[in-house]
């Protein structure tokens, strides 16, 4: 009836992961408890469930990134405590639990914090920087943040049903074959990644089709922000490495589910076959996370600088170069395999090369600060910090690039050192730096600047102090994923570490405060126009948080920095006409993204434990789902000409005032 | 800066505006659009397989090989069946567009008929290549096999449940706006996946058999 699953599922003996799921369940329910009791139910489900709203569910997606940055940091400092103290002892976590760690916080890190916090800023942002109103497919949309939600669901459900993997954040085989991995850890991950994955797709085909086809008036290619720029980017590779994700780990659930032999030892399988699908992918996947953050950092560090983006064209190219040489590296991941020197030259030399745009990128934004009149508020401070860090994380790339020099680095320390260096330094801090410069559009109020820069500090002094000490000991021979070691001169080098988490924990918990302190002062804080940092781009040249139809006139765009040019026109002439209104149609709230989820999630958990009748089930109420939703008949409604001429008279006012202070000052 | 410089320009005249970007595209070209690349990125999936099938042919691990294996005859009269769906497929468009609910119906009834004689074919195949002994956990060689020609067989399946369900949606609410362009993403699905097939034909079958 339940498949494979029993009581014993639940790890009862285990008291960290039982204690980890109690706490996250009491959590969740007294969240719950607390919307039920305060009556918020009704607006969490009209407003944020059932959303189709590019801004409200770019903020789920960057919702759901925080809090699983929270697990997947747990995570770490579980890892970092525990090499702390299993010099010569077996530390706190036996094996089979410090395996389910690693695997799951490079799983969750991946592809629940980075993915949805780019992707999250992304929604929110594009159909803004554009001039328009909504994304291509709004529905859609929706359907892509639940499923994303599902697959971290499921990865959370191990915890306290079952395990979680304990093959590494990819399950290469043969150990992640049935034969030496019985058990149902591999089926959660790769159940979840298949869901999400499909919900990746969803909103890469999303924005691709927005950037390319939903641009206001005006708005040609090359006037687009460099954000818009690197979402394109990033999306087309999303669109063209995810497919090979998906194939792939389809192929090794054929080969645990069914017995087919694509990368068995056994009947001809290839596991080599395995590294190169799944780094096909996995690549390109690394540009899909530091792209948009490039184009993050292009947009503040211009907007803080006072300047225009320097060598906007040469950023343009360099992207693009970036998007297409991603494709072409993948196999400086497994040098060591043992394709012959002249194929690992070729991909040495590919990976080097792809150093170049970002090379240009780093001097391009050197330039655009280069005589300016800088501020620095704490998303620059990300930004200058991302610079520093991520020249460093690039160098020590370049350096594992040289496959002699990979030979003796591979799978030590020093590359975990490499990629922390580059995914912190390059996607989070990007990501922290989007988060601060973005959320008084999506709320209306600043975020403290005082507990912000608190935080920074202890991010970059924690990152350098956890992560510098791994460069060493993987010079010292110290293998990755090691659960206890014996060798007295790592040491040192591990207990430093451990204290950079502490001080990254610190950081945390600054961000934490931030965030509490803002929403209390949040009076204080308010953005009354729409544009607190006299940016550049068209999402500051509407409210905060914009009306649920962005922009009340279409913008028509006459260059580049579309904003920074119309308020240059508006200080000359100081009045503005009233604009025409007309009535908009905008695309009604649907239900159908949560209850797709909803089917996903069953189906997957019956997948994983061997349900085959829930399968059944989950898969007819999925397709039920879709048929009602193709067969309403009213998909949009609309917004009176009256109620968005006074909503647009109430910013029109607030900025009029601004502008007449700012003559009055001079 | 230009921009400012443009700006000022306000008797630019409504030609050289007309040189630029002038919004939005209309809701069926976005739709058409991203369905485009729905189906790119699911090329790009069985291009993974396809890759899989190329690396694990010689694979048979003292199986059976493919020219022991496949019956050419069957597998002509399974292509005639699916390109001649595509061409009927190709009427119901017509159809569409000139908003003729019968000859919209019978052609859909037809590409339906065609997708299912397709299919039953196939599993015709796959169940004979089972009861021989030369089932997907035989060897890698045949592991790939029936991953990719079934991976197409799902599609077409899946092809099937839409088609049916588009036959009901014109009869129930005709050929509104939002059904035509869902028709229009129909019709570009079974055009691709013959694509497909043509590829697998000469892949799978034509240099299987040679081998």
């Amino acid at each position: 009836m339940l498949g494979k699953l029993t009581w014993a599922a639940i790890p009862f003996d285990q008291p960290i992961p039982l204690l980890a799921g109690a706490v996250v369940l009491v959590a969740i329910l007294a969240v719950l408890v607390w919307v039920v009791v305060k009556g918020h139910l009704p607006y969490l489900w009209s407003e944020w469930i059932t959303s189709v709203d590019h801004k409200r569910i770019g903020v789920m997606y960057t919702l759901l990134a925080c809090v699983m940055l929270l697990r997947g940091f747990s995570d770490a400092i579980m890892m970092r405590m525990q090499q702390a103290v299993a010099f010569h002892s077996n530390g706190f976590l036996p094996p089979e639990h410090y395996n389910q760690i690693f695997s799951a916080h490079g799983t969750i890190m991946i592809f629940f914090v980075a993915m949805p916090f780019v992707i999250g800023l992304m929604n929110l942002v594009v159909p803004l920087q554009l001039g328009v109103r909504d994304v291509a497919f709004p529905t859609l949309n929706s359907v892509g943040f639940w499923l994303t939600a599902t697959g971290a669901l499921l990865v959370n459900v191990s915890l306290v049903v079952g395990e979680f993997a304990r093959t590494g954040w990819l399950p290469y085989p043969p150990l992640s074959e049935l034969t030496y991995s019985p058990g149902v850890g591999v089926d959660y991950y790769l159940w979840s990644l298949e869901i999400s994955g499909v919900g990746t797709l969803v909103a890469g085909i999303n924005l691709v089709t927005t950037v390319l086809k939903i641009r206001t008036k005006g708005m040609t290619y090359l006037r687009m922000p460099m954000f818009c720029w690197t979402t394109l980017a990033a999306n087309l590779l999303i669109i063209a490495a995810f497919p090979i994700l998906t194939a792939t780990l389809a192929m090794l659930i054929l080969d645990r589910y069914l017995g087919f032999h694509f990368f068995t030892n056994e009947a001809g399988g290839n596991m080599m076959m395995f590294m190169n699908l799944i780094w096909a992918w996995g690549h390109p996947e690394v540009y899909i996370l530091v792209l948009p953050a490039f184009g993050i950092f292009s947009e503040v560090v211009a907007t803080f600088s006072g300047k225009p983006l320097f060598g906007y064209r040469s950023m343009v190219l360099a992207t693009m170069a970036i998007c297409i040489i991603s494709f072409m590296v993948w196999l400086h991941h497994f040098f060591t395999m043992g394709a012959g020197a002249d194929i690992n030259a070729i991909f040495g030399i590919a990976s080097m090369i792809i150093a170049v745009p970002t090379g240009v990128k780093i001097y391009n934004w050197l330039f655009t600060m280069y005589g300016g009149r800088i501020r620095f508020a704490t998303p620059m401070l990300w930004s200058i910090g991302f610079m520093v860090t991520f020249i460093l994380g690039g160098l020590t790339g370049v350096l594992v690039a040289v496959p002699p020099a990979d030979f003796l680095l591979h799978n030590s320390l020093f590359l975990v050192a490499h990629f922390h260096n580059v995914i912190i330094g390059g996607v989070l801090f990007g990501a922290f730096a989007g988060y601060t410069y973005w959320f008084p559009k999506a709320f209306g109020f600043r975020l403290h600047e005082g507990l912000g820069k608190a935080a920074f500090w202890f991010w970059l002094v924690g990152f350098y102090v956890a992560f510098m000490p791994l460069y060493a000991v993987g010079f010292l021979g110290m293998t990755r994923r090691m659960q206890h070691y014996d060798v007295p001169e790592w040491r040192p080098w591990l207990l430093l570490a451990g204290f950079g988490a502490v001080l990254i924990l610190i950081g945390i918990g600054f961000q934490i405060a931030q965030l509490v302190v803002s929403i209390r002062q949040r009076e204080e804080l308010r953005d009354h126009t729409g544009d607190p940092w006299d940016g550049r781009s068209l999402e500051w040249a509407t409210a905060s948080p914009p009306p649920v139809f962005n922009f009340a006139i279409p913008p028509d765009v006459r260059g580049e920095d579309a904003y920074w040019s119309q308020k240059a026109l508006a200080r000359q002439k100081a009045t503005v006409g009233e604009p025409h209104y007309e009535a908009i149609e905008m695309p009604r709230n649907s239900p159908t993204g949560f209850i797709c989820a909803f089917f996903a999630t069953v189906v997957g958990f019956a997948l994983i434990w061997h349900i085959w009748w829930m399968v059944i089930v989950g898969l007819i109420g999925a397709y039920a789902t879709f048929v009602v939703f193709a067969w309403r008949d009213h998909d949009e409604y609309e917004i009176p000409a009256d109620e968005v001429a006074r909503i647009d008279r109430l910013n029109i006012a607030e900025r009029r005032d601004m502008v007449s202070a700012a003559g009055s000052l001079s | 800066m230009s921009a400012v410089t443009l700006g000022h320009d306000e008797a630019a005249t409504p030609h050289a505006l007309e040189k630029e970007h002038l919004g939005p595209a209309p809701k069926r070209i976005v739709t058409g659009y991203g369905f485009w690349i729905f189906i790119l990125s699911d090329m790009v999936m069985f291009s993974c397989f396809f890759a899989a099938f190329a690396v694990l042919s010689g694979q048979t691990a003292g199986g059976p090989h493919g020219a022991e294996l496949f019956n050419l005859k069957n597998v002509a009269i399974e292509t005639g069946c699916l390109l001649l769906s595509s061409f009927v497929c190709g009427m119901a468009s017509i159809a569409a567009e000139e908003r003729n609910a019968f000859w919209f119906q019978i052609s859909m009834a037809v590409t339906c008929a065609l997708g299912l004689a397709f299919l039953f074919i196939e599993f015709r195949e796959f169940a004979d290549l089972v009861a021989r002994g030369a089932g997907p956990s035989r060897s890698a060689f045949l592991s790939a096999f029936f991953t990719l020609v079934g991976c197409h067989g799902l599609h077409v399946s899946a092809g099937i449940l839409w088609l049916l369900t588009m036959m009901a949606q014109v009869f129930a609410k005709g050929f509104r706006a939002d059904i035509q362009r869902r028709f229009l993403c129909f019709a570009l699905f079974w055009h691709a996946l013959d694509i497909i097939w043509v590829a697998v034909f000469s892949v799978v079958y034509l240099l299987g058999s040679a081998a």
